[in-house]
């Protein structure tokens, strides 16, 4: 299978609901991540990594955040002449409703789909944290004859709706898919599925005339028997963020060097908005432990299993623990935080004391001034 | 036929920078790294894109692979335009012969054709070496108000430091009345910054004279200038007073660097408003470890740091393992530092390996002699073998093994 042969589409907006905190001036899409990244640059990235060069990002609401962060793909090497990135903002066919789902999005994007010559069709969300050599999923694909192929992951399943738990054979083969209850262990999908596109345009269209209202149910569940679909275990570092706990939870994750080794490979690395800020600036007397620091912060304080973002400012005195600090946040003098994650631009005035706990980080939204 | 400009940037960056040893063996001098990420070029191509040049000629001649590499089409600076941009300009086939370019006016007189084609009033001529953030456009406004056919950008200096200068003496209304390069015993303080605007109609006259006269060496400091000051031409200073310093040696470029730290200097590059652009690595954050020590230092992406840092820059994706220490030290992109190592005073350029238990430079407290006491630099790729000792002004350019 040549990857150029294949179309990405992101689904920016998905399990948005989840992540309501981060969410309410933002896509899911462009939330940001580990220092220096947005969601987005995860499934951007590996597409872009196996050779994908026309990416397509169904977008739903708040997309302006995300529009700036990904501009015209140059980022990614997807600002080009043939094929490149395509932003899909919500297209009102007459019948379309406030509560989009999956299926509606990708009725909206029919033309889209169409115009395109590619053969295969590759969906991924945003909510997922990997660095996945989406080249295995192809060739297992091909060696199947599958119709479909659904990358999987086997764990406690996510707090998320329609999420599908798969039941498969040794070999990957679907015998049925079930709607799991919460804390079940199971092979849930990632929801990064392969697909081919005329298939895919077949059962959409099969699904509008039998008024079938989701994704799962309408294309995917309806046709297990049907259809020859097979299950793919996912690799290395593989985390679905599906509420504010586990956003903290997985970030903190990389405060490990392993799975930082795993998430940014060498040889798969993971793309972003450059800033053009100069490297990080430590003080006299500043101490740092076990955390990550991004270029353009400014560390005169003390710093520890924190993740601090591009142009944060940690004045003298300050004592930041367990803490995300996101893009342009000040922390003053002598202030002290433990278990709180600070959106952008927040700044925390001289010598208070915020406290979270590791089981419940505490958030301080955009711009906020305490 | 591109459009007419108003102004353009012919850049200098052919020069070997021989005094910078064996940190310029496979590099040319404005490709060497500076800052903790940027690369000495940066700063020449962010003045002209943030004074609002945007179409640049970068002069290329020793070395050119890794320089030519690096900037591209120019994109790192939004300099890649369909009208203007950043041009290479290497010396070329000609029907008279091939000619390497001879002095910085045989480089310009060389591409007349290129500055011909924007049409350009004025020619701002730049050298790669100089760390500085300055604005060409006040520069250039200087230049039309005084209607000058020259404009130096001028810098007061130390006293004691003027005869490293090309000096010049200035009247009350700003117009230059003499030169002196290099001299003994200074009488002026104010040191050209290498940093020339002209009229080009009239730069354009006396490099077509200057290539015409056989004993000229072809140098705009020492034939051009001299020449027009000598017919009389309005020959102007521009004074300057930001942080400005020629990193043309391993001292200077080595101090250049800690500059940075030090809140006193007046280079500010964390200023949103007058950003120095750069080619990004796109490495994930740096992380420091439980055990490490880090102070006092700029620290770039990408890098693990285990060990003791300060007063140091490290570039991106620099290893600093357990145990080792980096004092007073620049250590260019890639490069890994391994435990029980002790770098102090040094620069290790880019993807070097400094095995365990060895030790590069010296401070200079601990030296019996001063005299013998330097930066110690370590090339490009070189290894240094575990338990190895590299000397305090040493320059390595081979792999070292344990004497």
């Amino acid at each position: 299978m040549r990857a150029n042969n294949i179309i990405g589409i992101i689904y920016s907006n998905a399990y948005d609901y989840s992540l309501s905190e981060l969410t309410s001036l933002r896509a899911m899409s462009s939330v940001p991540f580990c220092s220096r990244y947005r969601f987005i640059d995860f499934p951007l990235s590996n597409f872009v990594n196996c050779g994908i060069s026309k990416v397509g990002i169904v977008t739903k609401s708040n997309y302006q955040s995300l529009m700036d962060h990904v501009g015209n793909g140059k980022a990614w090497d997807l600002s080009r002449k043939r094929e490149g990135l395509y932003i899909l903002p919500p297209f009102h066919s007459g019948v379309s409703s406030e509560n989009r789902g999956r299926l509606e999005s990708l009725i909206g994007i029919k033309d889209f789909l169409a115009a395109s010559k590619e053969e295969y069709v590759l969906f991924s969300d945003c909510n997922i944290i990997c660095n996945y050599d989406l080249k295995k999923l192809f060739d297992f694909h091909t060696k199947k004859n599958a119709d479909i192929t659904i990358v999987y992951k086997h764990g406690t399943v996510p707090k998320l709706r329609d999420v599908m738990a798969l039941e498969h054979g040794e070999d990957g083969k679907i015998s049925a898919i079930t709607t799991p209850n919460e804390n079940d262990v199971a092979d849930y999908s990632t929801n990064i599925i392969l697909i081919r596109k005329s298939l895919l345009e077949r059962l959409i269209n099969e699904a509008v005339s039998l008024h079938f209202q989701s994704f799962t149910m309408g294309i995917i569940q309806r046709n297990v028997e049907k259809l020859n679909m097979y299950a793919l275990e996912c690799e290395g570092f593989f985390e679905t963020v599906d509420s504010l706990q586990s956003y903290f939870d997985v970030s903190m994750k990389l405060l490990d060097p392993k799975n930082m080794k795993l998430l940014f490979d060498k040889e798969h690395p993971i793309y972003t908005k450059d800033r053009d800020d100069m490297p990080a600036i430590y003080g006299l007397g500043s101490s740092v432990h076990n955390s990550l620091i991004a270029d353009g912060c400014v560390i005169d304080g003390t710093v520890e299993n924190s993740i601090i973002f591009r142009g944060a400012r940690i004045a003298k005195g300050a004592h930041v623990k367990n803490c995300i600090i996101m893009q342009n946040s000040y922390i003053s003098e002598n202030v002290k935080l433990d278990c709180i994650i600070t959106d952008k631009n927040v700044v925390v005035k001289p010598n208070n004391n915020l406290a979270g706990a590791l089981t419940y980080p505490v958030y301080i939204g955009k711009g906020i001034t305490i | 036929m591109a459009r007419k400009k108003e102004c353009i940037a012919m850049l200098l960056a052919g020069g070997q920078g021989s005094r910078l040893g064996i940190l310029t063996k496979q590099i040319a001098k404005p490709a060497v790294p500076y800052g903790g990420k940027y690369r000495i070029i940066d700063f020449p191509l962010s003045n002209c894109v943030n004074s609002g040049i945007d179409t640049v000629g970068v002069l290329t001649q020793y070395q050119p692979l890794e320089l030519n590499d690096y900037i591209g089409n120019g994109e790192p600076w939004d300099l890649d335009r369909s009208n203007g941009g950043v041009h290479i300009l290497s010396p070329y086939q000609q029907i008279e012969g091939t000619q390497w370019y001879k002095g910085t006016a045989n480089a310009i007189f060389q591409n007349i054709n290129f500055i011909d084609r924007y049409d350009p009033e004025y020619v701002v001529v730049l050298s790669g070496d100089h760390i500085y953030k300055m604005d060409y456009s006040k520069m250039l406004q200087f230049h039309k108000e005084k209607e000058a056919a020259c404009t130096i950008a001028m810098l007061e200096v130390e006293w004691e430091e003027a005869s490293r200068f090309g000096l010049m003496f200035v009247d009350e209304s700003g117009r230059i009345t003499d030169f002196e390069e290099k001299p003994k015993n200074p009488r002026s303080n104010k040191a050209s910054m290498g940093v020339y605007m002209f009229t080009w109609e009239t730069l354009r006259k006396y490099l077509l004279e200057d290539e015409a006269n056989e004993n000229s060496s072809n140098d705009f400091g020492k034939d051009v200038i001299p020449a027009m000051h000598a017919a009389g031409e309005r020959l102007f200073a521009f004074p300057f007073d930001g942080y400005w310093k020629d990193v043309g040696t391993i001292d200077s470029l080595w101090e250049s660097n800690l500059d940075l730290l030090n809140p006193r200097v007046n280079l500010d590059l964390t200023d949103n408003d007058w950003k120095i652009y750069a080619r990004n690595t796109g490495a994930p954050p740096h992380y420091v470890s439980p055990d490490a020590l880090v102070q006092n230092s700029l620290v770039a992406e990408g890098c693990m740091i285990e060990g003791k840092v300060d007063f140091s820059i490290l570039f991106a994706n620099v290893t600093v393992e357990k145990g080792a220490v980096i004092e007073d030290s620049i250590i260019m992109p890639g490069t890994t530092v391994k435990s029980g190592t002790k770098v102090q005073y040094a620069i290790v350029a880019e993807n070097a390996v400094i095995e365990e238990n060895s030790v590069v430079g010296k401070r200079p407290e601990e030296m019996e002699n001063l005299d013998d006491w330097g930066v110690a630099v370590v090339g490009s790729g070189i290894t240094i073998k575990s338990g190895a000792t590299v000397l305090p002004k040493e320059q390595v350019d081979a792999d070292r093994e344990v004497k």
